[in-house]
């Protein structure tokens, strides 16, 4: 039996404002991780990379990473992917009071 | 103070168009990510985890009135109100907008700053004694030669492709302020049996996963030789260096895995063949870059109102006591401004503050702020019958916090809250551990004692010369904490000694809690400093408060 595939969300940060992305399935970029949109099959998954990294002019440096279906949309599973929808805990800077 | 001549000046702006029209290609779509990487890095812009970061070189660490304020202006106009600055005395911006950073480079070209080889694999900013040119205890103000090894490393031609990123330190001074034994090349000022001063040439430091500290390849460098020696260390590494894996390729590496004497031979080799051609530019240029560096015209008055004031106001005492350092002329001092009041961004001014800042300096300083590498402000000339003056006016902008050297006075790195190297939180940890001591009204009694954080191994918060270092790691997908003791980042540099297993980010504090009342109970006096104290008793008593303790509560539930 092949292995449990984690799904994944598509992730970047933005070419001219530097800040964190995900890709949607309607081929948007957005700065709300809930809109995006959440792969669940290991094949779609590389698909979806590789379309992301195609929009190199929006987006700098496209990754897949690990995600799990929250209430609203995804949410990350990991500390790292937390901040990057949140900013930084020094300021009330960034996605927590732009979004 | 340098100032740019009309090379330098056509050399810097046409850096900033160079760049303005890469921007354009990268935007237009012209350049890849792939391509454009490498240029943008050459000028200091990075992307991390929220924006981009723009890294400005303070060049050894000295500003002017005008460079702090065109800061402020820059932290305004294009960034969020405010600074950081690095334990390169540098200063970042965290949240600049790519298409406004060849404005923002512009703005520092006209105040003769930039932000170049502020990254990538070249001669990083030199970094130097932030006290230099008014220690008490310094030989030769050491910032011409750093500025002669800026000159010479700008755009050096052999050096822009290196094996990995090289960094230089320089103290004037016996005591060592600039942690000259954890660079690539650290240069310490000393004299030879005639009295005549030339350098201690240390290679080979570094911390990062690997931390060494580094080693004497020469004991006495006469001045004149110090350009091509340096030239001839770089050379040698520049073509033994590994390239084959970045996490070989320092100079710590080399040294170590060839041995000193054999790296040291190379050296001497190298610098035999390259001598010759040092016809003499280079000691020209450093007599004229020395001019810029005169010591300011040093006033002789009483210094009776700072003796009243401080008998009249404890709290301007307390700050004297921690905030000042001896300066070398009669009635001087040098103010460290603290930029870390308890609970604040260890490192982080606004743009009032450094406004704030720059005027000091103009009104009592003689022109001149320093950046140091514990995120520190100096004012390194104040005559002390101005102190009481300052101290108002740095109360007023909430920068009179009186906790130099003592265990509020934490050196973090931006950890994982902005850096994307980051594998944990620093800026957090410190916020915390500040303001405990706060509450706990101990950080006087506990007297000097340095705690620095990293939230990588790679170390830019250098926790292993910390007297308490913390290290911030990803364990299982959770940040935890691990802790060292020990550490120094003096002339009689140490790396410190990891005390067991790590601490989770809700539990760091209580065990530096523990660590630092084990210290209070078990110290022979309030004379023996923590660290003199950790000689004398070693790991035992402290892994004891920490884990011993710890084990006792698990029990207990």
């Amino acid at each position: 039996m092949s292995r449990q595939f984690t799904p994944k969300v598509v992730t970047a940060n933005h070419l001219l404002e530097g800040d964190a992305v995900w890709l949607t399935a309607d081929d948007r970029w957005t700065r709300d991780m809930c809109e995006a949109e959440l792969i669940e099959d290991e094949a779609h998954a590389e698909i979806r990379l590789l379309d992301a990294q195609r929009d190199a002019a929006t987006v700098v440096g496209p990754y897949l990473v690990d995600a799990k279906e929250g209430e609203n949309g995804p949410e990350p599973t990991h500390f790292r992917e937390a901040f990057r929808t949140r900013g930084p805990s020094n300021y009330a800077h960034g996605k927590q009071v732009e979004i | 103070m340098y100032k740019y001549n009309d090379f330098d000046e056509a050399f810097v702006r046409e850096r900033v168009a160079q760049f303005r029209a890469q921007v354009e290609r990268r935007i237009d779509g012209s350049l890849t990510e792939d391509e454009f990487r490498p240029l943008r890095l050459m000028n200091g812009l990075y992307l991390q985890l929220h924006a981009y970061m723009l890294r400005v070189a303070v060049p050894y660490g000295t500003l002017n009135p005008s460079q702090m304020r065109q800061l402020a202006y820059i932290a305004d106009k294009w960034d969020k109100g405010y600074g950081h600055f690095t334990t390169r005395q540098n200063i970042q911006y965290n949240w600049p907008k790519l298409a406004d950073v060849p404005e923002i480079l512009s703005a520092l070209a006209d105040v003769e700053m930039h932000a170049i080889q502020t990254s990538g694999n070249t001669i990083r900013n030199v970094t130097a004694d932030h006290f230099a040119g008014a220690a008490a205890d310094e030989i030769e103000d050491p910032r011409p030669v750093a500025e002669l090894l800026r000159q010479w490393s700008t755009d050096h031609p052999e050096f822009q492709f290196l094996p990995r990123k090289f960094k230089i330190a320089i103290t004037g001074s016996p005591n060592d302020r600039a942690v000259t034994k954890a660079h690539d090349i650290g240069l310490r000022m000393v004299r030879n049996e005639a009295g005549e001063p030339g350098f201690e040439v240390i290679v080979g430091g570094g911390l990062g996963r690997t931390p060494m500290v580094g080693k004497v390849i020469k004991d006495f460098l006469p001045k004149a030789d110090l350009l091509p020696y340096v030239e001839a260390v770089v050379s040698v590494w520049n073509l033994l260096g590994r390239r084959d894996n970045k996490y070989k390729a320092r100079i710590k590496i080399t040294v170590h895995e060839n041995g000193l004497d054999t790296f040291a031979a190379l050296v001497e080799e190298r610098f035999a063949a390259i001598r010759p051609t040092f016809t003499g530019v280079d000691q020209e240029i450093l007599s004229e870059i020395a001019t810029h560096f005169a010591a300011p015209e040093f006033i002789s008055k009483a210094t009776d109102a700072y003796d009243a004031y401080r008998l009249a106001n404890p709290a301007f005492a307390s700050w004297s006591d921690t905030n000042l350092a001896e300066h070398r002329a009669e009635g001087y001092a040098i103010v460290s401004i603290s930029i870390k009041k308890h609970g604040q961004t260890p490192g982080d001014a606004t743009s009032d503050q450094m406004r704030v800042m720059a005027e000091l300096a103009e009104k009592y300083g003689h022109n001149e702020l320093r950046i140091s590498h514990e995120q520190n402000v100096i004012l390194p000339h104040v005559h002390k019958s101005d102190l009481p003056a300052v101290y108002q006016a740095l109360r007023e902008a909430d920068l009179a916090t009186a906790n130099i050297g003592l265990i509020s006075d934490i050196i973090a790195c931006p950890g994982m809250d902005y850096c994307a190297l980051a594998t944990a939180r620093s800026i957090p940890i410190a916020q915390e551990i500040a303001t405990r001591f706060e509450e706990l009204k101990l950080e006087h009694e506990v007297g000097p004692l340095k705690i620095k954080i990293s939230g990588c191994i790679n170390a830019c918060g250098h926790h292993h010369v910390g007297h308490i270092g913390i290290l911030g790691l990803d364990r299982a997908g959770v940040e935890n904490y691990q802790i060292t003791l020990g550490g120094d980042g003096t002339e009689d540099a140490v790396i410190g000694t990891k005390t067991g297993p790590g601490f989770s980010y809700e539990e760091i504090t209580n065990a530096i809690e523990r660590i630092v009342l084990a210290y209070l109970d078990l110290r022979e006096s309030s004379e023996e400093t923590f660290l003199e104290a950790y000689k004398r008793v070693g790991m035992e008593p402290f892994k004891s408060a920490l884990y011993d303790a710890e084990a006792r509560a698990h029990a207990a539930e």
